[in-house]
């Protein structure tokens, strides 16, 4: 972290050193002006949260308290809906967590050692294989759908979450070789070259030199794949019918009943919302190269 | 590199010491070639089975006349799919919609994300909680943050918006039915603002302090500095979000699917949510398929020009 003292919030999201502040911004805004700044950016922050924060408080309401022509903030909370929520929508919450987690752990036992044959020890055609690879996130899903069906169906695979797993780390690994291979690019070509001189195999050069250097990447990476998956709704409304059915699309039932469950929707939303939300929070930094696959460090 | 033998080509790449101990120089080279790509295989295999292969299958259904509700209906057309889609006035509808909602949401999205990305950068107490509570939007489930919208924010009756309008006489109107791609349009500007902020963001942090310094030395005020230094700086990383915005919005369906339906009538349809109706709900596989194909060579075309932009600013080294 950064040696000038920061105030005790600002390590957690923004790069850790920045040089002193020109003369003439002073850090605290600099005057009316900058007074006036500040406090557009937190009309804005306001504005941009409401709606997380009006799901989150009308999920602990009861519905007749969230049917009011004029919103209220002061009623008795409740904790009825989530708990109505985390009953019915249980196996859906399975699901998503079976798929999201092993379709990650799938991506990284295939993307951890097609990035290093990216990075450390390049094939020949290396850009090819990432042109290859990110114009794969280009082609429009809608466009595979229809036979990913019919396959499936005649595989006997529709409804199964196997299917959903396939198609996730389908999805996510071409971000994840972008990712993975910014991250071990960084590694010197020294320190492996150290290794080896000193008579280390592939193995212990993996373990004890490369994965202590390239592990918050993989981590972060992983992060990014466990986003996508677990809101991931196209493949999972389409395929599935109810025994695989994912956290997205037990949304979907509260659009039919839509009139009435205002209370009941919003603790199902926040319930979906939060482990992602949570995630995001705590590695912001990560969140940015990952967006970039890599790009962006 | 040290010793190098006259014979392999120099790839740019440490190659493997060649070996001088007796075995064909040849099928070693080609040995090490195929010991360099092992690791990359795996993965190569599956990206192909699970996304090309389904592909050449759609090209090949889109060939057919094919409807899954009349079994026994399935024969080859050749390219009449193709010319009933070009035909097809709702398809052409979904195009557009597919255009204005992209454009709008990542132009719209691009230009608040810069704003905040700017207010961001300026030391104040209390920065990281602001840039934690802009980001949150974005880590909301798309189909929760469209469930959302949909209900306590534009509902006619009980939804926030209409409250918050109804001094301005707007209160009684239903958003979603009378302003669908409008109501789609906002709901996905939430979501993807703090997106292209938190790239732009990135940008404006890695810019180089000195520069600035001597800028404003030089008696530049503020706004100058934004143009003239800022700004091309921030070019690739323009670039970069609304590449990376529009590869994601275009492909658009949650917020359609549970916002709309598409509606009313085809009024919101995107191509990907019209599709999805073809297939799922009329069953239409040919024709389904032949959109697909369509959409694909439009996006062919359309990334060939933006990966050209990506490679170079991905290629270009950050200072």
């Amino acid at each position: 972290m950064s040696t000038q003292a920061q105030t005790a919030g600002d390590s957690a999201g923004t790069r850790p050193s920045r040089a002193p502040r020109a003369p003439g911004r002073t850090p605290s805004g600099g005057g009316s002006k900058g007074t006036a700044l500040t406090v557009l950016t937190w009309v804005l922050a306001g504005l941009f949260f409401f709606p997380v924060f009006w799901m989150v408080v009308t999920g602990f309401k009861n519905e007749a308290d969230a049917y009011t022509e004029t919103p209220n903030l002061f009623f008795t909370p409740t904790l009825e809906q989530f708990a109505t929520v985390l009953d019915r929508g249980a196996p859906f919450f399975v699901n998503s967590m079976v798929a999201t987690v092993l379709s990650t752990l799938l991506v990284l036992v295939l993307g951890v050692p097609a990035a290093y044959a990216l990075s450390i020890r390049p094939v020949k055609k290396t850009q090819d294989v990432l042109f290859f690879a990110i114009s794969t996130k280009m082609l429009p899903v809608v466009a595979v759908i229809v036979p990913l069906y019919v396959i499936a169906g005649q595989i006997k695979a529709i409804d199964s979450i196997g299917l959903l797993i396939v198609l996730y780390t389908s999805m996510n690994l071409p971000i994840a070789l972008w990712m993975m291979r910014s991250f071990m690019q960084e590694i010197p070509g020294e320190v492996l070259e150290a290794a080896q001189m000193d008579g280390a195999g592939l193995m212990k050069t993996w373990r004890y030199v490369m994965l202590p250097m390239v592990g918050p990447g993989i981590a972060a990476t992983a992060l990014i794949c466990v986003i996508f998956a677990w809101n991931e709704f196209f493949f999972a409304v389409n395929l599935t019918a109810s025994a695989a059915s994912t956290v997205p699309v037990y949304l979907v039932g509260f659009i039919t009943s839509q009139g009435l469950f205002f209370a009941q929707l919003s603790a199902a939303a926040t319930l979906a919302s939060l482990p992602v939300i949570i995630a995001g929070w705590v590695a912001q930094k990560q969140l940015v190269r990952g967006l970039s696959m890599g790009a962006i460090k | 590199m040290t010793t190098l033998t006259k014979g392999p080509p120099a790839s740019g790449t440490p190659t493997a010491p060649a070996s001088g101990d007796g075995h064909h120089p040849k099928r070693d080279e080609r040995r090490a070639g195929w010991v360099r790509r092992a690791p990359l295989l795996p993965a190569l295999v599956f990206l192909i089975l699970v996304t090309q292969f389904p592909f050449l299958v759609t090209v090949w259904y889109s060939l057919q006349s094919w409807n899954l509700v009349r079994p026994g209906s399935r024969q080859f057309v050749g390219l009449s799919n193709y010319v009933e889609v070009f035909q097809d006035r709702v398809f052409r509808q979904a195009a557009l919609n597919t255009i204005v909602i992209t454009g709008a949401c990542v132009l719209i999205a691009l230009l608040i994300g810069l704003l905040l990305a700017v207010l961001l950068d300026r030391p104040f107490r209390g920065r990281s909680l602001a840039r934690t509570m802009l980001i949150t939007p974005f880590l909301v489930m798309p189909v929760a943050g469209a469930l959302l919208w949909k209900t306590t924010m534009f509902d006619p009756t009980y939804g926030i918006v209409g409250w918050v309008l109804s001094p301005f006489g707007l209160g009684d109107i239903d958003w979603i039915s009378q302003f669908p791609v409008g109501a789609v349009v906002t709901a996905l500007v939430w979501q993807w603002t703090p997106f292209m902020m938190l790239l732009l963001l990135a940008g404006l942090q890695s810019q180089d302090r000195s520069s600035l310094e001597a800028a404003q030395v030089d008696g530049a005020g503020p706004w100058r500095t934004f143009l003239y230094i800022t700004l091309p700086h921030m070019r690739r990383y323009i670039e970069l979000s609304v590449l990376l915005g529009a590869i994601y919005v275009v492909n658009t369906f949650d917020h359609i699917y549970m916002m709309t339906q598409g509606g009313p009538g085809t009024a919101s349809a995107n191509l990907p949510f019209y599709i999805y109706q073809r297939a799922f709900l009329g069953f239409d596989v040919g024709q389904a398929a032949a959109m697909g194909v369509v959409v694909v060579i439009g996006t062919i075309i359309v990334a060939t020009v933006a990966l050209r932009l990506i490679f170079t600013s991905f290629t270009k080294e950050t200072p």
